[in-house]
């Protein structure tokens, strides 16, 4: 299959290019999810992103976060912005610095103004940019203003024998076309990290990773009470025949195939900085920690090969789900973008469920709605480093 | 393409590999398995010694405690209790050498 050049995004003020033309309602803190919630119902087809955290947070802690939430709202698969906080000076910090993408973005704080007259002046605003960003048309774009990330869940063997080596296969065949591409998961590299080492572009990256994968190891050593069994691999994980986390490790680097390099590494949410090409991030393991931190570096489309079944979204980077397991394509069908279970009955090789992979992302990037977000999964969840002060 | 086949039991990745992946349903007690190894396109069989389900692992050979399961052509795990050739193999006779 020749690779497709070209796709339909919304091109933004600072040149990147979207697939889906979000109007967010992104609340600063915890406190504020409740009047961010109230605009987001009011003003109907903007999205409100509630979360637990942005209070009393400090050090690397508090950089994660609002690189989170700043990232989040930089992506370019949202048009508009509205940020709601407690207090006028966090809330600022955040509008300024998604300000700088040139995107539409107000903020309001609710101190010395309460619910009720934040949700209507912040509601007012909301409208406005909806209606501004609903007048925003595709227009072609070259497939290298694609940012797409990948990560698997509730993986089980058939993850490892078909769905993650058919990512690996889109990479592989991307690797030309100086795509932005992202995967993660340091814990889950545990027991093949000297494999991922050897596939940075360059010993200093490979060192790199080692000392990202170390200290992730090192955390987990220091704080483990057990061999973390049902958590790596989860209970999931061990229903569908994983035993160990080397064989979960082995299984999740099939998805960064068998000829690409990644050319970084980056911190949790750090937006890519060295052009196309593949990306490794530190980064949970956990699903939605995992796709929120890709989605704010800027990834607008997601990768997510399952065995037994994980159903996550993201509110705002479409996630296309792809089974090999035919028991999990068979009974949990509505969350299923791509079944690749055909490779496990040897009726397609993994050129072909490579081939089938791109296009169906194609199709996402082009406007078709996946799955999860037809069920409406939006999990938002921040990493978060440590106790808050 | 290799040949359309029904009769697939198992998977295995690798030619070192000493254990492979059940892709039916269930395999039934006793039941000669066909293996398919991906690397070199070549078959194997197997008889199973219990059922094993969908995605769970089936030992090529005997193993005896301590020695290593190999998947992916790499190390995944040390034995913890004797297994036989056909055996299910999992968290009851397998365990991580890294936590």
């Amino acid at each position: 299959m020749a690779l497709p050049e070209t796709f339909h995004g919304y091109r933004r003020e600072n040149n990147r290019v979207g697939i889906r033309n979000h109007v967010i309602i992104l609340p600063v803190d915890d406190i504020s999810n409740a009047c961010a919630e109230a605009v987001a119902n009011n003003i109907k087809g903007t999205v409100a992103i509630p979360h637990s955290y942005g209070r009393l947070q400090f050090g690397a802690d508090l950089e994660l976060f609002f690189r989170t939430i700043i990232g989040t709202g930089k992506n370019p698969n949202v048009a508009a912005v509205v940020v709601i906080g407690i207090e006028p000076k966090w809330t600022q910090r955040v509008v300024d610095e998604i300000a700088k993408t040139g995107k539409p973005v107000e903020g309001f704080y609710i101190e010395r103004h309460g619910d009720i007259e934040t949700t209507m002046k912040a509601s007012r605003k909301a409208k406005e940019f909806l209606q501004w960003a609903s007048e925003k048309t595709r227009e072609e774009c070259p497939i290298s203003d694609l940012w797409i990330s990948t990560k698997c869940g509730e993986s089980d063997t058939t993850s490892g024998l078909a769905s993650c080596p058919t990512v690996g296969n889109m990479f592989d065949k991307l690797d030309s076309k100086n795509v932005h591409m992202c995967f993660g998961e340091t814990s889950e590299i545990t027991g093949a990290e000297t494999v991922c080492e050897a596939r940075a572009k360059s010993p200093e990256v490979g060192k790199k990773f080692m000392k990202t994968w170390n200290e992730y190891n090192d955390f987990i050593l220091a704080n483990k009470t057990n061999d973390l069994s049902e958590s790596q691999p989860t209970a999931g994980n061990i229903a569908g025949g994983l035993t160990t986390i080397e064989e979960k490790a082995f299984g999740n680097m099939q998805k960064i195939g068998k000829t690409i390099k990644y050319i970084d590494v980056l911190e949790p949410a750090e937006e890519p900085s060295k052009g196309g090409g593949l990306y490794f991030m530190d980064t949970s393991s956990a699903a939605a920690e995992c796709v929120t931190l890709q989605a704010a570096a800027g990834f607008v489309v997601h990768l997510f090969p399952t065995g037994q079944g994980n159903i996550i979204g993201n509110p705002i980077e479409p996630v296309i789900k792809l089974t090999a397991n035919p028991l999990t394509a068979r009974t949990m069908s509505e969350h299923i973008d791509l079944d690749v279970s055909a490779i496990l009955r040897r009726e397609m090789n993994m050129n072909e469920a490579g081939d089938a992979l791109i296009k169906e992302t194609m199709r996402v990037a082009n406007g078709r709605i996946t799955c999860a977000e037809a069920l409406g999964h939006k999990e938002f969840v921040i990493t978060k480093l440590y106790r808050s002060a | 393409m290799p040949p359309m086949s029904n009769t697939t039991d198992f998977i295995v990745h690798d030619k070192q590999d000493n254990v492979g992946v059940v892709v039916v349903e269930k395999t039934p007690e006793n039941h000669e398995c066909t293996g398919w190894v991906m690397e070199d396109d070549s078959t194997i069989k197997i008889k199973a010694n219990t059922s094993i389900p969908l995605g769970h692992k089936i030992a090529l050979q005997d193993f005896k405690t301590g020695d290593t399961i190999i998947k992916y052509g790499y190390d995944i795990g040390k034995v913890v209790q004797d297994i036989k050739k056909g055996d299910h193999v999992h968290v009851h006779n397998v365990k991580t050498k890294k936590w």
